[in-house]
């Protein structure tokens, strides 16, 4: 396997961007990260998506939006793992340069949500469970991580305000970042009293849905040294699945993709997770970034919400998570969240994440889940001086 | 739903149909021919005999399309008697009477408002166990 690096960073806002189309939004993500790698032509496109057939009546999305993008001609795919797909789209283009086949490939991830009615999108995010045995029972993508949260509380002890650090850090993280959707705070008053979706989730356990694309140019380490760029070496680069449905597992409170992910890639890249300075966690709920801190190793099983009524998730914590909003408040465009992550992690890396910025950080991890818990895509970036 | 998707599936909608391992002794609901726990071949039939626990349980305010009408309905992780979590709505209950631990057994019930193809889906749903004269 050869050395990989990041070369290129580009988003756009997440939003409700009523006059883009999907096209044209994953065009200016893949056109900002190419700029920003000084790179006009890379040999593969790979792009996440989750919903494009479903709200927007178009597949096919590696060709449509090579073409656009002025690229026609080169090698693309769509890629699709639900709502980790932005995250598999880096892995793919990660493995095609690792091994061998190309040495640039730009990884996009591009969601377009409001090209269909609130009623219509949720009832495609359900897609990701289960279609036979889940799905047909009523349940919303929200109501099944409700159940996981439920029995959570139950086997724990918490309460619902136990949650609260996640969103109002979240928000905290996002009022700084200008491509974040909700950049404003919240209070811990607001948390307590927002409104159930599927109790005991609220709104203000829940990430926003909105539109977005992010784009990341992935490199041979020897282009990246180079082209002189700020070098961001992707260390380790792992996947890993669960059953689809939450009712065939054992112990549905544990992410065993997660862990097995975060594992694979903590060894690929020779460090623990003790090591690592902070993580862009899929806190599309609550309740999952507290999965999520457990089954990575960063909190004992039952104590991820501890950690975070302990302050430690805060950029001045011993783990900042969602440094610069997170699924929650920069917003969850569903197959795009996965490549923001990696993008906001570069930008930490580098020195270039404005007043949100973590000093001295050197090694970023982040994690992108596809359903709830099913499939799960971890990636260790590390900053080289 | 559309209509072969349920056809396939009727026996497990209407009757909790599902499969043992015969190597494992693992009980398996959904029907799923490879045993997830030991990955045997597993395609013995096994009736389940619809009482269980709930494990886990959400108040749906906030329904996907098709099920606006019916909301908000309780829907419940059921532990089956015989081991293993099913998903399914709850019903004959008040919400606020629904806790971790509650017996319940099958009914069939109509499913959702309305559906595809002009089918009308009846599926199983969990109430709390009535009580029963002992034999």
């Amino acid at each position: 396997m050869r050395d990989v690096a990041i070369i290129g960073i580009g988003q756009t806002p997440v939003s409700e961007h009523w006059d883009i189309s999907l096209c044209d939004l994953a065009v200016q993500a893949v056109k900002a990260a190419l700029l920003d790698a000084g790179i006009e032509r890379p040999e593969m496109l790979f792009v996440g998506n989750m919903l494009s057939a479903a709200l927007s009546r178009q597949q096919n999305l590696g060709a449509l939006v090579a073409d656009h993008a002025g690229l026609r001609g080169i090698e693309a795919y769509k890629v699709e793992t639900a709502c980790g797909s932005g995250a598999a789209a880096v892995r793919m283009a990660y493995m095609a340069v690792a091994g061998g086949a190309c040495d640039v490939a730009v990884a996009c991830g591009v969601e377009k949500m409001t090209d269909g009615t609130p009623e219509e999108a949720t009832a495609a995010l359900a897609e990701a469970a289960d279609a036979l045995y889940e799905a047909t029972h009523g349940l919303s993508f929200v109501a099944i991580n409700a159940l996981l949260m439920q029995r959570y509380m139950f086997e724990y002890g918490y309460r619902h305000e136990d949650f609260g650090p996640f969103s109002i850090n979240a928000h905290e993280n996002a009022s700084t970042n200008p491509n974040a959707m909700f950049r404003r705070p919240i209070t811990r008053e607001q948390f307590v009293r927002s409104r159930p979706i599927a109790d005991p989730i609220t709104l203000l356990d829940s990430s926003g849905i909105g539109d977005g694309s992010a784009a990341v140019v992935i490199a041979t380490g020897e282009l990246a040294t180079r082209l002189g760029r700020p070098v961001v070496r992707i260390a380790g680069s792992a996947g890993a699945t669960d059953s689809v449905a939450v009712h065939d597992r054992r112990e549905p409170l544990f992410f065993s993709a997660a862990h097995t992910s975060s594992q694979r890639a903590l060894a690929q890249a020779g460090v623990t997770a003790a090591d690592i300075d902070f993580a862009e966690l899929h806190d599309a709920f609550s309740i999952t970034a507290a999965l999520s801190l457990e089954a990575c190793g960063f909190a004992p099983r039952g104590k991820g919400v501890a950690l975070a009524l302990g302050g430690e998730i805060s950029r001045q914590g011993r783990l900042p998570i969602s440094t610069l909003g997170g699924l929650k408040a920069r917003g969850h465009p569903v197959g795009a969240s996965g490549v923001y992550q990696v993008v906001e992690a570069v930008q930490q890396l580098r020195g270039q994440a404005g007043s949100n910025q973590l000093p001295g950080c050197r090694l970023g991890m982040t994690q992108s889940i596809g359903g709830s818990g099913a499939n799960i895509i971890t990636h260790i970036l590390e900053r080289i001086s | 739903m559309s209509i072969p998707m349920y056809w396939r599936t009727s026996h497990q909608r209407l009757a909790l149909t599902g499969e043992v391992c015969p190597t494992c002794e693992a009980k398996l609901f959904p029907p799923r021919d490879i045993c997830p726990h030991c990955n045997s071949p597993a395609k013995t039939r096994f009736d389940f005999c619809g009482r269980g626990t709930v494990y886990s349980y959400s108040l749906v305010n906030v329904a996907p399309r098709g099920f606006e009408r019916c909301a908000p309905y309780v829907v419940a992780l059921v532990a089956l008697e015989e081991g293993p979590l099913l998903t399914a709505q709850l019903t004959e209950t008040d919400p606020q009477d629904v806790f971790i631990g509650m017996p319940v057994e099958m009914v069939t019930r109509r499913m959702r408002e309305g559906s595809e193809q002009g089918l009308i889906e009846y599926g199983y749903k969990f109430r709390p166990c009535m009580e029963r004269a002992e034999a």
